[in-house]
């Protein structure tokens, strides 16, 4: 019998644009408000800077040409009214057993509670929108200091049109000893969910922020996530800040982060990042004062066709300063990382001291990680170490864990625990390792 | 009385034949020696019983308990009865001994029943203190990454705490004599000792004869290409001692080359 020559016909169902379609956001949506000049400034960026495409270095790894920039839409006032609630959880306290204040953002909406006693301190607490308002001139201070809208796209976007975001604002002096807590829950399709949020903590003082990205999966669907994140840490100030983001497997997600260290000033920033369709998340720690501080932690496990590029850079500017990064990712399915890390020292900043580390466990053959250090020193007397590993699960240790009864599957979960705790012995939350915790379990289980 | 029972076994690894026609009956509450020199086959033999995956069983039958060993991932071999003490054991990073320990009870605990919800850490915990106490070491072990660190000595007791807390039935001691020197091996020998009786049958595989200074055998069985070629009482590791293994090369070298 003869076989039939077999042709196989292959074509692409989605044509390939040679750049990302842009947004179609107009002049006509920039809200009134304190901020009407910086917005306009950030709308005039947003509007000159072209889509970035993976000619430009920062985007070589993480690709927009699928992205629908042309569907997206401001959620209108109330919309969350129509939408998916806000499941409980994620409203309980999760660094403490209370919380000091609570902001919750809605796509059209807010709700605010901040303990009266620390109104009195001065500490001020609430969504932007609300901030603009109440607080035009502390915010018009403030804004843009640290994130600026030239620094991208996306920033320009946020800054420009952020509906709404969070003010965090600690008078001199003032330890804020309940930590604070903001949840931007953004559930729905076709939705772009602009959030700026902004945190200053004067010289001297101190306080625990946690906020939290989440919507559920909308299969089919895309959504938009694109926020600023800027933070500043005064002279002798200290501030603990734990970001999570658990976005519906349909969001794209882009974020543009810096936060600010004074003098003899402490960050503790701690990343967790297990959801969205595609982040590309831009993470700078700016060492400012003589003897400041910077330590981030990154968590991140990726399943599905995910896609989560996490740049970051820290920049010691003065003498004395130290800074440590540890970032630690598993990847399953055909899910994809890119962390790419830069520590720059600038001329003059004797005696600093950075280190950074990224280490992948890639517990799949269609998952892949990318993991780029980098060292820019200009200055003769530091001590800066880096390190980078892409690994996968070794078959004498899952060899040794079945010889004593361990099923196979929980033998692997016990090796990406094992693999994540140096990041859990580092973050001081027991309700933020529970929760990645929870995400260990539940992507392992499909492995 | 459960017992391990080998029969005419034959592995490869990578194809070449290491194992080369192996019987062995190993009983409960017994303890069987095999010594023979170095490249003979027996981590193969080791490897081979916990159910290796490099390691291809060409031809011959394990039998425990009415369950044919051969047909068992190495996870059940283990929570059937069976035990390696590894001579190289693993260092697993970010898992304490304690975390390690409860996994592996739990998992015994839900292969017999899938809605146990595991032991409770009271519980468990003064079990994993009782057996450290009865080993003598030191509590602060608990809380180490396993074998992550740790010494020689150190492995080769965590090895025999792991044995005293999962209490197999059947246990093959892989070299758990080497690279230690005497007080650490008079250690590791004293937990031997204190777990063995009716209830653990122990297959000890040795190169060299001082271990069974220690642990007194009651069978002593000498490996020489891939086969076990003489058994015998305690006498068989002494006259090893004294002659060395050349005579037995020389009694069996044409029927093993």
């Amino acid at each position: 019998m003869q076989e039939k020559p077999k042709i196989t016909v292959t074509t692409s169902r989605t044509r390939r644009e040679r750049v990302a379609s842009d947004f179609t956001f107009t002049a006509d949506l920039l809200p009134d408000g304190a901020l009407k000049d910086f917005r306009q400034k950030a709308w005039d960026e947003f509007t000159r800077l072209p889509m970035p495409t993976t000619r430009d270095e920062p985007w070589r790894r993480t690709d927009l040409r699928t992205l629908p920039a042309g569907d997206f839409r401001l959620p209108k006032v109330d919309e969350y009214l129509d939408l998916p609630d806000i499941p409980g959880y994620l409203l309980r306290p999760l660094v403490s057993d209370q919380h000091g204040g609570q902001v919750v953002l809605y796509p059209g909406g807010s709700r605010v509670d901040l303990d009266p006693a620390l109104v009195k301190q001065g500490v001020v607490f609430t969504d932007f929108r609300t901030a603009e308002h109440e607080h035009p001139e502390l915010l018009a201070k403030m804004v843009g200091e640290v994130v600026r809208p030239q620094d991208g796209k996306f920033a320009a976007l946020a800054a420009s049109l952020s509906q709404n975001g969070v003010l965090l604002y600690v008078p001199r002096g003032v330890a804020v000893e309940q930590p604070l807590h903001s949840i931007l829950w953004g559930p729905g399709a076709a939705l772009a969910h602009i959030a700026h949020i902004l945190v200053w903590i004067e010289d001297g003082a101190s306080a625990t922020y946690v906020h939290e990205a989440a919507s559920p999966t909308e299969a089919g669907a895309h959504a938009l996530h694109a926020g600023i994140v800027e933070v500043h840490v005064g002279d002798g100030a200290s501030l603990r800040f734990v970001e999570l983001q658990s976005w519906g497997e349909h969001v794209w997600n882009f974020s543009h982060e810096r936060a600010r260290v004074g003098r003899d000033a402490s960050l503790d920033w701690i990343f967790g990042a297990i959801g969205s369709r595609l982040t590309k998340n831009f993470s700078d720690l700016d060492l400012v004062g003589e003897g400041a501080t910077g330590r981030m932690s990154g968590f991140y496990f990726t399943d599905g066709t995910q896609h989560l590029d996490h740049d970051t850079q820290q920049n010691h500017l003065a003498p004395h300063t130290t800074s440590d990064l540890l970032f630690k990712g598993a990847l399953t399915d055909k899910s994809r990382s890119v962390w790419q890390g830069m520590i720059y020292v600038a001329p003059g900043a004797q005696k600093t001291d950075g280190y950074q580390a990224n280490r992948n466990l890639v517990l799949s053959k269609g998952a892949r990680a990318d993991s780029i250090p980098g060292l820019e020193i200009l200055a003769d007397d530091v001590r800066c170490t880096h390190g980078a590993t892409v690994g996968k699960i070794e078959e004498e240790p899952m060899f040794y864990l079945r010889s004593r009864g361990i099923p196979p599957k929980d033998a692997e979960r016990l090796i990406v625990e094992g693999f994540f705790d140096p990041i859990m012995q580092r973050i001081p939350f027991e309700g933020v390792r529970a929760r990645f915790q929870e995400a260990i379990t539940a992507k392992t289980a499909s492995i | 009385m459960s017992e391990l029972v080998i029969k005419n076994l034959h592995v490869s690894i990578d194809g070449k034949e290491i194992l080369k026609g192996l019987d062995l009956t190993v009983e409960q509450g017994k303890i069987h020696a095999i010594m023979g020199p170095n490249g003979t086959g027996k981590s193969t033999l080791a490897y081979t019983l916990m159910g290796h995956p490099h390691y291809e069983v060409t031809d011959g039958e394990i039998w425990f308990k009415g369950e044919n060993v051969l047909e068992l991932e190495a996870d059940e071999r283990s929570r059937l009865g069976l035990f390696l003490a590894f001579q190289y054991p693993v260092a697993i990073p970010g898992v304490t001994v304690a975390n390690f320990l409860r996994s592996a009870i739990n998992s015994r605990r839900r292969a017999e029943n899938p809605d146990d919800k595991g032991i409770s850490i009271p519980e468990f915990r003064k079990l994993l203190k009782d057996r450290m106490d009865l080993l003598k070491m030191d509590h602060s072990v608990a809380g180490r990454y396993l074998n992550d660190g740790f010494s020689g000595g150190e492995k080769k007791r965590a090895e025999i705490l792991q044995l005293a807390t999962l209490r197999p039935e059947i246990a093959i001691l892989d070299e758990t004599d080497s690279g230690l020197d005497i007080d650490a091996l008079r250690i590791v020998a004293d937990g031997v000792n204190a777990l063995t009786g009716d209830d653990l049958g122990v297959l000890v595989i040795t190169h060299y004869q001082r271990l069974l200074n220690y642990i007194k055998p009651d069978h002593v069985h000498i490996m020489l290409g891939g086969k076990i070629v003489e058994s015998g009482g305690p006498d068989l590791a002494l006259h090893l001692e004294e002659q060395g293994y050349d005579w037995v090369r020389e009694k069996y070298e044409e029927t093993v080359t």
